[in-house]
């Protein structure tokens, strides 16, 4: 137990832990900012630069971090939870993940403190960064701006899974032993996007997720109220954080290489040093929700992306408990100095499809309660008396029926040349001569005589003629007297024509195997 | 002792191929890289810092970490690119395997070359299918891009069983366990070779080609 290891491998190992669960809160929160991360290699070792990863600390969330662990750490029982949820414009929200540091009895009593453990702790963050990239969470905080935003919760205890719905998935990042415990990474995350929102039609529709009743057709849909939350209850912050007093302690690690057989294992030599963490640094921009309660989301401006201070969303229902939500929103670019032009051409291309998202639903909503009237639908017409007469569609001249009085096909302008003899057969209903129209609703029965049809030689209109020939009589050699006497015949004449094929066998087959 | 080998095995459509080898081979490698080693007097060294990157795909629903090093993420495009090329060759049925391969070298006494020792072994089965239409194109995205999830996931799973790593090297033997060649990180030795299996379906080693870190062979 703790015999077993020296007091400066313990301290060395809990300071280990600390900074390992800082640094996985801010690899997670800056997962879900929204953008692109890019951080610089860098050779020669800066000191600061915890695990040997170039990964910024972000201050609110180290303050909340460290809020969070008050001074405590993971150890069984109680584990270290980053909890990441969405937020609508409209005040719905939905927990996407939760990312659990947590410690279990497992000891591994041979294990170097300070590097094998430093060095497995290292691989933990790499694989944490690689893994936020995975869940479906990461897509959803690439696209967040206007229509919703991605809050993060920090928490120290028992783990709530509760809230991520049915059938959520768990994926362990990775797991190192230490003496005292072994560290457990994972992520439970939702895969049940869906959810019922209480929008109403006037407002826009969420675009995100998949939306149940996103089709339907009604003005007012029913829904069930989300399900809330559970924040913890904070006590107020101040506008301005106070300058963090035990500041970020630089670490200046050395390692030191031994012959294969042995290893001694070297000491970390740290200062803690107050950084510029001042109140220069504190200047950062911290925009309170304006006039609501602190207990709302804290805000973080960030440039670019939505052109100013993003829109505060609408208090939540459940609003007296919202204090430890944070918003994902990209950070003031102070800290981001090392941002290439690649990631923020992204921050453009994801705020101009944002953009471009919220244009639409307007459009979209109007589309949804114009039913255009069909093309073919025709209101109730009277009776049509068929006519012959010699001018063309001079049947339709006096006429009741409104709709063919506007149809420039049934009753065309002056110019028939442009119309065309099979508006006849489209219209006509297999009726020849006179034939009464019938009152039916959707069909009238028409009479069709097309200009220049007339034909004094075959006094047949075209719609006989089609009719006819859609009956032509059976052609005489398919008939069964004459196909009888030409079997006979064939069957006569079988012998000699097989005689004949067996003469040419070889042509035969010299032809078939030019076929293989 | 025994060399660990993984597969792993994608179906993609052709432009996809690039960015899949890539996600993988790039996060192998951010597991398999450190900082750059500063040997110190006494026997002790320090190590820089290994910055990352996202990297969205253009063909693909995804986005990956890459190790911030322009040296490496240039040698791995050069690697992907010619196996991409071979695949689409003549002969080629659309599959192929690229192989990542971590090595140690032990020196030997002279004539001899040295030995190359693999001790990790990551190999990428690809299948390329042919679509037929923009739809199809478009479920390919984001099929092949859980499908990447997975892999990743399994990745980072083998990474995390700690299993075996070379041991530290002195100062004099770093470059037989690591690559020094680049000037912001240390990736373990590594070489990364392909083989295009022909239309026949046997793993003929039709095209084999070896970029060798070091070339140290007499």
């Amino acid at each position: 137990m703790d015999t077993d290891l020296s007091s400066q491998d313990r301290k060395d190992l809990d300071k280990f832990i600390k900074f390992f669960a800082l640094k996985t809160v801010q690899v997670i929160v800056q997962a879900r900012l929204g953008e692109k991360i890019c951080t610089r290699s860098s050779s020669s070792p800066t000191g600061s630069d915890w695990f040997n990863l170039a990964i910024k600390d972000i201050p609110e969330v180290t303050h909340e971090a460290k809020k969070a662990l008050a001074g405590q750490l993971p150890a069984v029982g109680r584990s270290m939870c980053v909890e990441i949820s969405l937020k609508t414009s409209e005040g719905d929200s939905m927990e996407l993940e939760i990312w659990c540091l947590e410690m279990n009895e497992k000891c591994d009593k041979e294990i170097k403190v300070s590097y094998t453990v430093y060095n497995r702790l290292s691989l933990l963050l790499k694989s944490l960064l690689a893994i936020t990239r995975v869940t479906p969470a990461y897509r959803l905080s690439r696209k967040q701006g206007h229509e919703y935003v991605i809050l993060y919760r920090i928490y120290f205890g028992e783990v709530q899974l509760s809230g991520l719905g049915e059938g959520f998935q768990t994926v362990r990042v990775g797991t190192v032993g230490t003496p005292v415990g072994t560290i457990t990474l994972s992520c439970a995350y939702r895969i049940n996007l869906a959810f019922m929102s209480t929008r109403q039609f006037e407002r826009t529709p969420p675009i995100m997720g998949i939306i149940i009743d996103h089709f339907v057709d009604r003005p007012y849909p029913s829904s069930s109220p989300m399900h809330p939350c559970n924040y913890r209850a904070g006590e107020d912050n101040g506008a301005v954080y106070p300058s963090v007093e035990d500041s970020q302690e630089v670490c200046t690690t050395s390692f030191s290489t031994s012959p294969p057989s042995q290893l001694s294992s070297s000491r970390l030599s740290y200062q803690p040093a107050a950084l510029g963490v001042g109140s220069a640094d504190m200047g950062y921009p911290v925009l309170f929700a304006g006039g609501l309660h602190a207990a709302h989301p804290h805000q973080l401006i960030g440039p670019g992306k939505e052109g100013g201070v993003p829109p505060i969303p609408s208090q939540p229902a459940h609003g007296t408990q919202a204090d430890q939500e944070r918003m994902c929103t990209p950070l003031d670019g102070v800290h981001y100095s090392a941002a290439t032009p690649s990631s923020s051409e992204d921050t453009e291309t994801v705020s101009n499809s944002s953009e471009g998202k919220c244009g639409s639903p307007h459009d979209l909503l109007e589309t949804i309660f114009v039913r255009k009237v069909g093309a073919f639908v025709n209101k109730p017409i009277n009776q049509v008396t068929m006519a012959n007469l010699d001018i063309p569609f001079a049947m339709f001249a006096p006429k009741n029926v409104e709709l063919e009085d506007n149809d420039p096909m049934v009753n065309p302008p002056d110019s028939p040349e442009t119309e065309s003899p099979l508006q006849g057969s489209l219209h006509s209903e297999g009726s020849s001569g006179s034939s009464t129209g019938n009152t039916h609703d959707d069909f009238v029965m028409i009479d069709f005589k097309p200009a220049f049809s007339k034909d004094d030689i075959l006094p047949m209109d075209l719609g006989t003629f089609y009719r006819e020939f859609q009956n032509p009589p059976q052609l005489s050699s398919l008939s069964i007297d004459i196909g009888a006497q030409s079997m006979a015949e064939d069957l006569d004449s079988l012998p000699e024509k097989l005689a004949v094929h067996e003469k040419n066998v070889k042509e035969f087959d010299a032809f078939v195997e030019t076929l293989q | 002792m025994n060399c660990r080998a993984e597969v792993l095995e994608v179906s993609v459509e052709g432009r996809q191929v690039e960015e899949a080898m890539l996600a993988v081979l790039h996060t192998v490698l951010l597991h398999r890289s450190t900082g750059k080693f500063h040997y110190k007097k006494e026997g002790t060294y320090s190590i820089g810092t290994v910055g990352t990157q996202d990297v969205d795909c253009d063909f693909i629903d995804f986005a990956y970490v890459r190790v911030s090093s322009e040296e490496l993420d240039r040698a791995l495009r050069k690697a992907v690119g010619e196996f991409k090329d071979a695949l689409r060759g003549s002969g080629s049925d659309g599959m192929g395997q690229i192989s990542l391969e971590f090595y140690q070298k032990k020196k030997s006494r002279w004539p001899f070359s040295d030995e190359c020792i693999p001790w990790e072994l990551w190999t990428i089965k690809v299948n390329v299918v042919n679509l037929a239409n923009e739809q199809e194109r478009q479920i390919c995205r984001e099929k092949v891009g859980e499908k990447l999830c997975e892999k990743i996931i399994n990745i980072v799973e083998v990474m995390n069983r700690h299993e075996y790593l070379p041991k530290m090297p002195t100062q004099s033997e770093v470059d037989n366990v690591f690559d020094t060649s680049l000037k912001d990180v240390q990736p373990y030795l590594y070489k990364i070779s392909y083989q295009i299996t022909d239309s026949l379906g046997t793993s003929v080693t039709t095209t084999m080609r070896r970029l060798i870190k070091d070339t140290l062979a007499l």
